[in-house]
């Protein structure tokens, strides 16, 4: 017999094992329909390999695993998909998820399937293989895939079977073990084959569950299928709750602690839950995925109370029917075991592959707990906590959110066992607290990892902005020296011309490029002055009449250009100048709304200019304002000012005010969108579609908007509140 | 004699403190050298509890910037999507009392929403990409384009620019895994619904409805 | 189907804040009893007059703060501290003297830090000393115990009715006091032990520690055990009172020179200290958390006890070595966490963290 240890802490609360001890593993009719979430293990849900309307087979994977940690999920009965849909999971959030909805045909036919009793001739890759694409996934409670665990990067000295069902209530192990202890013996030695046959393997088994053991301790005595049946032991220890944890039993049998934050395999030891085992025998020695399992139903709200052999997928409910559950007398049913099982939100939640029990008690049988009083700081919560925290301080930093130190106080190595709660004499919800403290710092985390990483594009983004600002500049600054460099020569050839006149005709093709950069100069000479004098409300008039000048002068110039081509439109009618007369109507239009935006641009800034002396206070905006035109500054800065002048002007208005005032934008916005619209149409653009859409949706927005205005109108003292949170 | 000794006295004592001071001085100036703690310069510390939305709404292009502008005096109380966690953090950095969010530059926001384009409704203009603070937003000219889900921040700055008005900030929904349990309800409140509306264990601070009732 | 939906775990102990007050109470019953035998109703006087004020308090305040007074009282927080109180104050002493000590125990050391759960200190102990140092004289006038022989004449306790009048009209105990032991022993300048014990009819007459005094805390000690053995505390805390006392006192017991402090018996079992050990150094709100924690600071108020007795002007320190250790608690605690599951040796959390 092996050395047992003890674990710090522990309770020993009323086991009621008995109520469902009573008779065999019952069978339980086929249902209706099973609903398959597809997330019932930890880590990524499985993605479906069924559409809607196929017919599936008892068997047949419907859903892949996706990602390393992950499962597939099988069919456990022939039947139709019927819908692959949010439904009801069960879950301590009450919350839906996808989930895969079969309704049986009755055959309950298998797909065709096959296993191997020489699991001894496979290797341990092709036995992980099947035990993945069976979908097995630990059926203790917290359903880890197996297969992940059986992949350890150690060497494997230990490998333990969890037989410690330590849980108040739950028999589902007991009778598994009681009833299937050969199964459960090839079960593990497939285990052991696996992991490559480990100098120990131990089961462990509290001693309240002698037949159990002693069934098992003669299956091994009798075993001749097991290979090397010497090295298995089974270990009976005293009961005390939560032995089973996964830590806490490696510390009762092997005395070593899991450093914290790693796992078992770093002391070379694998732990499965000896349900598990027996999945794996059944998918290995005959093919069968896991599609069904034992789960314990009892409590006094269940006139039968009992362990059932159950399909994944059976509505609670359905089970609950065989063992007469009484609605009435229960007021909250539980999945799992008291200590650590969650509350059902209703009973048509389907049982899932780590459902080992339905607990369903009655009001008398688990009183509702007293109101929470102060902590009087009676230590008994640290000294029944299995993982020698301090579960008092630990309360009152999460209630003051003092993440800090609640990390300090090592947060994360609670089990969540709730021995504290169990105990707590002032009956605080400890755990509760403990889970939303978890939950809280896990959020940070998470927000935080999401921030760097914005911060770091953030910086990318700016870094490109200004690299691409750069090569402009220097684009920039490279044709202005070619222009100098065309003008100098230009100018000495005019020299040379009138020294030498013959030279004049050789040179006249070369003038219409001397135009062009004579232009692409002027053009250069205003961007620069546009960089350097951004904010002076001088400069910006003076840019802007001659920006109202160079338009008027490119309009009439394109005018021209236009009719020229008119004219030479009967003389040539090849679409390619019709494309041409086409195009530079376009520009036209283009010079003429730019000129006109000039215009306003500077009869805005005389108005204007009182009120820009206390804007400069911000001067990003003006900074803005002044680069509108300039394309190649970073436009993300505009939308910043318009964002951030919205929000200034949203916060001073009321609600009403600020309806209105989004109705105009959206009415501003709308005209925008419709001038666009009649700008495509008169371009004959491909976009019309599009623009027409957007103007019909801004239209319907707009409606929403006037709508909620007379609403607001209507009833202006109602609810005020409730319009400003529509609103924003 | 006396006046001798008195002077050696007067000089011993120069002597004594021009060489403690020499002596002090060196250790202090080699602490300071060699004991100098390498912190973050205070506008990367302060950056650090900014959310990173870049989303301008206090007035800077960008978290970073603000967080040199808070260095350089500006209040703390400027970020809706931090909220008031973000502003308590700087306050504690900054050791300053924590003021209200100002609501000047916007609410903060309970759900955290993403854009997102209604793709067939996308002309391609590039706009909203060129508005983007964190190049979430893949697209080509004349070409769809579409919102990286895991990038976007939420900062709404490329919805303005659309032409076709096709962006929609969408709350991110709560899945079942990043959904947690909350904390208990204060004492207080768990025993007012269980009971008669009277408080268990209170805080004393709450006169609000503490005092109405009494009343 | 509705059903309703709460957070693990589903099962709850069987204990609650009123058993554990409940048992307490239970434990003073024997030490209660050989008080009243030695020296007469004086201390069940004292307990109901300090109960009802506590009661009375209590309830004024919970609805000054607008809490359910019936669900608080029904706590039996107020009634510990009441007879705690009433226990350690001298028997027969004035009816007002009770009630102001209660009153402030109740009120400003208890409901003033936030009520049950949130005071620093002990809220009995808080009540003892305001007292000690507020009215000295009629602190110190213990009765003297039944049987006690002086000068050939046997000291009988006053009757029922005499006892009233004392309590209530406040006069008239001077008659029937006498030193306690610790007093005497203070007032011993000169004389070896053994000869003053054999001078001193507190001692003579006794078995080990003083008349009376062996007695009752030898009762304390058993309602102590009985605590123990129901599991209401771990051994720690009056385990290492107990330790730190005697450890002081075998370290200055000298072999009974007329400068002697005393032995480790006379320690023991004079005074407070079974009271004290068992009683108030358990109280869990304002000890330390941890057992490591509890034993230092048990140890600690032994120490601290046995240098006022020894040293210091008061024959007798429990209240005052238990409100400085109450003080040091949250300090102990700070450098005592148990060593988690997966982890080093304990300590690591105090340079992990910035703060505190």
């Amino acid at each position: 017999m092996s050395k047992i240890w003890d674990i710090h802490g522990g309770i020993h609360p009323a086991e009621n094992k008995q109520q469902s001890l009573g008779g065999p593993i019952q069978a339980v009719p086929l249902p209706d329909v099973l609903i398959l979430p597809l997330s019932q293990h930890i880590g990524a849900p499985a993605s479906p390999l069924v559409k809607v309307g196929d017919k599936v087979l008892k068997g047949q994977m419907i859903a892949a695993a996706k990602g390393f940690v992950s499962a597939p999920i099988h069919a456990p009965s022939s039947g139709v998909v019927t819908a692959i849909e949010e439904q009801t999971v069960p879950h301590a959030s009450g919350m839906q998820a996808p989930c895969i909805v079969i309704a049986t045909d009755g055959d309950d036919s298998w797909i065709e399937h096959s296993g191997t009793t020489h699991y001894r001739e496979k290797t341990a890759e092709e036995l992980i293989a099947m035990i993945r694409d069976a979908g097995i996934t630990g059926l203790g409670g917290a359903g880890f895939p197996s297969a992940v665990k059986l992949q350890p990067r150690q060497t494997i000295n230990t490998l333990i079977i969890n037989a410690t069902e330590c849980e108040p209530y739950i028999t589902a192990d007991d009778q598994l073990m009681r009833h299937c202890a050969d199964d459960i013996l090839i079960g593990i030695d497939i285990l052991a084959h696996i992991l490559g046959d480990p100098e120990r393997v131990l089961i462990g088994i509290e001693d309240n569950k002698p037949e159990a053991q002693q069934v098992l301790a003669t299956a091994l005595q009798n075993s001749i299928a097991v290979e090397n049946a010497t090295a298995i032991e089974v270990v009976e220890f005293p009961t005390k709750y939560p032995s089973g944890g996964e830590k806490q039993l490696i510390q009762i049998l092997t005395g070593e602690e899991v450093p914290s934050g790693q796992l078992p395999a770093n002391l070379g030891i694998v732990c499965q839950n000896i349900g598990t085992t027996h999945a794996i025998y059944r998918a290995i020695c005959h093919g069968e995925p896991l599609i069904s399992r034992v789960t314990t139903v009892t409590g006094k709200a269940c006139d039968k109370p009992g362990n059932f052999e159950v399909l994944i997928g059976t509505p609670v409910e359905h089970l609950l029917t065989e063992a007469e559950f009484n609605s009435a007398l229960c007021p909250n049913l539980v999945m799992g075991g008291p200590m650590m099982g969650f509350t059902l939100p209703n009973t048509s939640v389907p049982i899932i592959k780590s459902t080992n029990c339905l607990l369903a008690t009655t009001a008398e049988e688990n009183p509702a707990p007293p109101p929470a009083q102060a902590c009087i700081r009676c230590g008994h919560c640290a000294e029944v906590c299995p993982a020698s925290l301090l579960p008092q301080q630990l309360y009152w930093h999460a209630q003051s959110k003092n993440y800090e130190r609640l990390e300090a106080h090592h947060l994360a190595d609670c089990i969540e066992c709730g021995a504290c709660s169990y105990v707590c004499p002032s009956s605080i919800p400890l755990v509760q607290y403990y889970r939303a403290a978890k939950g809280e710092i896990r959020l940070i985390a998470e927000e935080k990892r999401q921030s760097d990483r914005a911060r770091e594009r953030f910086e990318h983004h700016q870094a490109r902005v200004e690299r691409e600002e750069k090569e402009k500049a220097a684009k920039r600054e490279a044709r202005k020296l070619a222009a100098e460099a065309a003008k100098a020569k230009r100018e000495a050839e005019a020299k040379a011309a009138e020294e030498n006149p013959e030279g004049t005709t050789k040179n006249t093709p070369a003038d219409g490029d001397t135009k062009n950069t004579g232009e692409l100069d002027i053009v250069q000479a205003a961007l620069a002055r546009v960089a350097a004098n951004k904010a002076s409300p001088a400069d910006q008039r003076k840019r802007f009449e001659r920006a109202i000048e160079t338009t008027a002068a490119r309009l009439a110039k394109a005018e021209q250009a236009l009719e020229v081509l008119n004219k030479d439109k009967n003389a040539e009618q090849s679409t390619e100048k019709l494309a041409q007369i086409e195009q530079q109507r376009a520009t036209i239009e283009q010079a003429r709304l730019r000129h006109e935006e000039a215009k306003n641009k500077l009869a805005a800034l005389n108005t204007d200019q009182p009120a820009a002396e206390p804007a400069k206070s911000k001067p990003q905006t003006e900074t803005a304002t002044a680069n509108t035109d300039d394309p190649g500054l970073d436009r993300a800065a505009t939308a910043i000012a318009r964002a951030q002048k919205n929000a200034a002007e949203q916060a001073s208005m009321s609600p009403q005010q600020k309806l209105l005032k989004q109705r105009d934008a959206l009415q501003n916005r709308l005209n925008k969108a419709q001038a666009r619209l009649v700008q495509a149409e008169s371009k004959g653009s491909e976009q019309i579609d599009a623009f027409s859409n957007a103007v019909a949706t801004l239209v319907e927005k707009l409606a929403t908007a006037e709508l909620k205005l007379t609403d607001a109108e209507n009833a202006p003292n109602q609810n005020p509140a409730s319009t400003t949170e529509e609103n924003s | 004699m006396d006046e001798l000794s008195s002077l050696e006295l007067l000089l011993t004592a120069v002597i004594a403190l021009v060489a403690l001071a020499t002596v002090f001085g060196i250790i202090l100036g080699y602490a300071a050298v060699s004991f100098k703690v390498e912190g973050n310069p205070l506008a990367d510390q302060i950056d650090a509890l900014l959310p990173q939305t870049q989303c301008g709404n206090c007035g800077y292009p960008g978290c970073k910037p603000y967080a040199q502008a808070i260095v350089d005096g500006e209040d703390i109380n400027k970020c809706p999507p931090g909220g008031q966690a973000t502003i308590e953090a700087l306050a504690s950095l900054l050791d300053v009392p924590a003021p209200e969010l100002d609501a000047e530059h916007g609410a903060e926001a309970e759900v955290k929403s993403v854009a997102y384009i209604r793709e067939d409704e996308c002309i391609g203009c590039t706009k909203c990409i060129q508005a983007c603070p964190v190049d979430a937003i893949l697209g080509a000219a004349k070409l769809m384009h579409t919102v990286i889900v895991d990038e976007c921040t939420g900062c709404d700055l490329c919805v303005e620019p659309c032409p076709v008005d096709c962006i929609d900030m969408l709350e991110v929904p709560q899945t079942l895994s990043d959904w947690h349990w909350q904390a208990p309800l204060p004492p207080a409140e768990r025993f007012t619904h269980a009971q008669s509306g009277t408080h268990l264990i209170a805080t004393d601070r709450g006169t609000d409805h503490t005092t109405d009732r009494a009343a | 189907m509705a059903l309703g939906r709460s957070s693990s775990p589903h099962a709850h102990g069987p204990r609650s804040t009123q058993w554990v007050m409940q048992q307490v109470l239970v434990a003073t019953v024997p030490g209660l009893i050989v008080l009243t035998s030695f020296f007469g109703i004086g201390s069940i006087l004292n307990i109901l007059i300090a109960s009802v004020t506590a009661l009375a308090c209590e309830a004024a305040i919970l609805k000054l703060r607008n809490r359910p007074i019936g669900f608080y009282l029904r706590d039996y927080s107020a009634l510990v501290t009441a007879v705690l109180l009433g226990l350690a104050l001298p028997p027969l002493a004035p009816w007002w003297l009770t009630v102001t000590g209660t009153a402030f125990a109740i009120i400003i050391a208890k409901h003033l830090y936030g009520g049950m759960g949130y005071n620093p200190f002990n809220p009995a102990m808080i009540g003892y000393v305001v007292l000690l140092i507020s009215f000295p004289l009629q602190m110190s006038a213990w009765v003297a115990p039944t049987g006690l022989m002086v000068d050939g004449v046997s000291a009988l306790g006053p009757d029922f009715l005499s006892s009233l009048q004392i309590v209530f009209s406040g006069s008239g105990v001077d008659g029937f006091t006498a030193a306690t032991p610790l007093d005497a022993f203070k007032h011993n300048s000169s004389l070896l032990v053994d000869h003053f014990y054999q001078q001193t009819p507190q001692f003579s007459q006794a078995r080990w520690a003083g008349l009376g005094w062996e007695w009752v805390n030898i009762a304390f000690l058993i309602g102590g055990i009985y605590l123990l053995a129901r599991k209401v505390f771990t051994w720690h805390a009056p385990i290492g009172m107990l330790l730190g006392l005697s450890v002081m006192a075998l370290f200055n017991y000298d072999g009974g020179s007329s400068a002697s402090d005393g032995s480790i018996i006379f320690h023991l079992l004079s005074g407070a200290t079974m009271f004290g050990a068992f009683f108030i150094v358990t109280d869990p709100v304002t000890s330390t958390t941890s057992n490591r924690g509890r034993l230092i600071y048990g140890a600690l108020i032994g120490v601290i006890l046995f240098v006022i007795r020894s040293w210091g002007n008061y024959p007798d320190a429990l209240a005052f070595a238990v409100l400085l250790m109450n003080f040091a608690a949250p300090f102990i605690d700070y450098y005592t966490p148990p060593r988690t599951y997966g982890h080093g040796k304990s300590g690591t959390i105090i340079h992990r963290s910035k703060e505190d």
